[in-house]
């Protein structure tokens, strides 16, 4: 392998990762409100869907594709199609109570059979003959790089050149887990949503909102996932869908929560190292094709031995949510 | 002021939880649930296909159960029905094994992987037996790595159980590029030909339907009228009470866990040996995720299963009639979206179940 394969790697990695860590984030803001949200793959779905039908309907529509609307109607889509599923699931466990384990699966089987559903009805509308649609041009504005990328030197290293060629949302997924992780840390509401999820009957004691730090975290944690589904379909595939090519990401993307031990700044370096696991296979020459399956197997591998140390080494500051995945009744006390 | 009204606010409805429901009360809730479900289908079903609703329900009615539809609805059921039995103990404990998927899936490799092995080379009845053996020791094994550590160092077992299915999958795409050099992503009846579980009476799947129809009597025996099924009852309320009057805990939580994984097992064994005759990534289906469903719509009752499981076979075999027919222009997904609300109304409905609303009138009062 040589240097400008490794570049490559790189390059992909973090197209590949960058929908991971949208998705790593934003189940990373609701786990910490307790709430275990197994939807985030069909989450991530809708939000895909939404998105490349928005900008579908949007290109459609007009002549000449404004770079503005090009990137805020699909966006505004995404944000609307995961934030309407992400109520359909607080509904359901935090009025209703519901179990989390239960609910979280129901909404993927939706959002999976939502993506897969309106993704066919357009490639039957388009009547194509491929089993993909296309949304090029909108998938443009949201892979153009900064203006000033151009005026840099011609001597810059290539590296830099790389990490600064991408569209703006692998820069706003880096930005969001670091304002998340500031939050969650520095600030009072920070502490409130760490104090609703390891212990909501404490929180509640002491005069927090638990109902509603658990609302908002779920919601915006899973708005931030859907713009990972959005990402993927508009970044990742150039503006193709493909029904179930986005595949199970949104698991992966759970797995790297518990990777990064609930930490949004590790977040970053497992999605890329996770990004890389998933599409290291195309450029490795030699491999026998038998160790494909091996290789793809490394990231889960990874995040199961990662639980195992969490657990054994017991340090308080690594665990997860202490009430994770348990609904809170007030009046259970 | 603006809090003493917040105050008066918040008191105005006020939740209880129900002491003992009915099973009148359960049924006529449910009822209503499943009523409103098929209303929000309903329009969905118009607004998507323009087709009138009742008339599609009839396609549903036909794809599942008429003719020669039903016995593989029938087998569907049974194998659905047998992933659900095999959760429901652990469940029962708490312990939220959502690796059912890897599960059956390892159980279908062992399985595959003993006809392809040894098939031709031992007596047929032999090969029956050790596959049997192999697909239970599989299933047992990938449920008790994630209980042991559950039990010693209490490991999260949601989100172990979770990636142990993608271990699964990946492992059996593993075997698939062993087996077949062509490539191909399954293993079909041609490279596993020995093996087959034999047709009883002539019924196809007669066999399967059977094993699951006496699993899932013993399985609700085992919960309701032994031993066992009273520790992991304590062990499921109270981990605490269970240590004071002298169970195990840990040995529970590994006996079960061992258990759910035999059956998981099963039900690889019976969808590799007596349905498909081959194997890919996908033969599960989702059915480890749907089991969850399943056992937890029927409180974790083996019996009530029976029904919970037909619903949601109903669903996907219906829907799958119904998109076959090209006017709608709808594809096979359409059934992850009727099954999506279903659920959703039937998961919302418990909590009218188990709890009760009050108004309170105090607020009124106070203006007077």
């Amino acid at each position: 392998m040589n240097v400008a394969t490794l570049l490559i790697i790189i390059r992909r990695a973090i197209l590949m990762g960058t929908p991971l860590l949208f998705g790593a984030i934003g189940e990373i803001i609701t786990e910490k409100s307790g709430n275990l949200n197994l939807g985030i793959p069909g989450i991530m779905y809708i939000g895909a869907i939404s998105g490349a039908v928005g900008g579908f309907v949007y290109k459609s529509s007009v002549v000449y594709v404004d770079p503005f609307l090009a990137v805020f109607i699909p966006m505004m889509c995404t944000i609307l199609g995961s934030l309407i599923v992400s109520l359909i699931y607080c509904f359901l466990t935090i009025t209703l109570r519901a179990n989390q384990n239960v609910t979280g699966l129901a909404i993927t089987t939706f959002g999976i059979g939502c993506g897969n559903l309106f993704g066919g009805s357009i490639i039957k509308i388009i009547k194509s003959n491929v089993p993909f649609f296309a949304v090029g041009d909108i998938a443009k504005e949201y892979n153009k790089p900064f203006p000033f990328v151009e005026y840099l030197p011609e001597k810059t290293p290539e590296l830099i050149k790389i990490l600064l060629s991408y569209g703006f949302m692998v820069y706003l997924a880096l930005a969001l887990a670091i304002i998340t992780t500031l939050i969650i840390k520095k600030t009072r509401i920070g502490l409130n949503l760490r104090a609703v999820g390891e212990n909501p009957a404490t929180a509640d004691a002491a005069g927090i909102n638990v109902s509603m730090y658990k609302y908002v975290a779920t919601c915006v944690g899973g708005v931030i996932a859907g713009l990972g589904g959005l990402y993927y379909i508009l970044g990742n595939s150039n503006g193709i869908w493909a029904n179930g090519a986005f595949g199970d990401k949104g698991w992966l993307a759970i797995a790297i929560v518990i990777f990064a031990t609930w930490k949004p700044v590790y977040a970053i370096l497992g999605s890329y190292f996770f990004g890389a696991l998933c599409i290291l296979y195309n450029y490795l020459d030699n491999i026998p094709i038998t160790f494909i399956p091996l290789l793809k197997m490394l990231p889960y591998v990874a995040t199961i031995l990662v639980l195992i140390i969490v657990s054994l080494r017991k340090k308080r500051e690594n665990q997860p949510p202490a009430s994770l995945g348990l609904s809170y009744f007030r009046e259970e006390r | 002021m603006k809090k003493s009204e917040k105050h008066k606010h918040a008191k105005l409805i006020y939740i209880s939880k129900r002491a003992n429901v009915s099973l009148s009360m359960q049924i006529i809730t449910r009822v209503i649930a499943l009523a409103l479900a098929l209303v929000v289908c309903g329009i969905i079903t118009k607004v998507l296909s323009g087709e009138n609703p009742f008339k599609a329900l009839a396609i549903f009615f036909e794809g599942a159960f008429e003719g020669k539809r039903l016995l593989p609805t029938i087998h569907e059921l049974a194998i659905l029905l047998c992933v659900s039995i095999a959760v429901t103990p652990v469940f029962r404990m708490k312990f939220w094994n959502i690796g059912a998927e890897g599960q059956v899936l390892i159980g279908c490799l062992a399985t595959a992987f003993c006809m392809l092995r040894l098939g031709g080379k031992v007596p047929e009845w032999a090969l029956m037996i050790i596959m049997s053996a192999f697909a239970i020791l599989a299933g047992m094994i990938w449920a008790a790595i994630p209980a042991i550590f559950k039990a010693q160092w209490k490991t999260n077992e949601t989100l172990f159980t979770l990636m142990m299915n993608y271990v699964a999958i990946q492992l059996i795409e593993y075997f698939l590029k062993i087996a077949d050099k062509s490539g191909s992503n399954t293993v079909g009846p041609e490279l596993l030909n020995h093996g087959w579980f034999p047709k009883l009476f002539g019924v196809q799947y007669l066999f399967n339907i059977i094993v699951v129809a006496v699993i899932t009597v013993l399985m609700y025996i085992y919960l309701n009228y032994s031993k066992h099924g009273y520790e992991i009852s304590v062990v499921g309320e109270s981990e605490n009470t269970a240590r004071y009057i002298g169970i195990n805990v840990k040995k529970v939580i590994i006996r079960t866990a061992l258990l759910s994984g035999a059956i998981c097992g099963i039900a690889g064994l019976l969808l590799v040996g007596g349905y498909s005759y081959s194997i890919d990534s996908n033969l599960a289906g989702g059915r480890g995720f749907t089991a969850i469903m399943v056992s937890w719509l029927a409180k974790f009752n083996p019996i009530t299963m029976v029904f919970t499981a037909l619903l949601l076979v109903f669903i996907g075999r219906g829907a799958d009639q119904f998109t076959q027919i090209p006017k709608y222009g709808l594809n096979g997904d359409f059934a992850d979206i009727i099954t999506g609300i279903v659920l959703f109304f039937i998961i919302g409905c418990e909590f009218f179940i188990n709890y009760q609303i009050h108004f309170s009138h105090r607020s009124k009062e106070g203006k007077q």
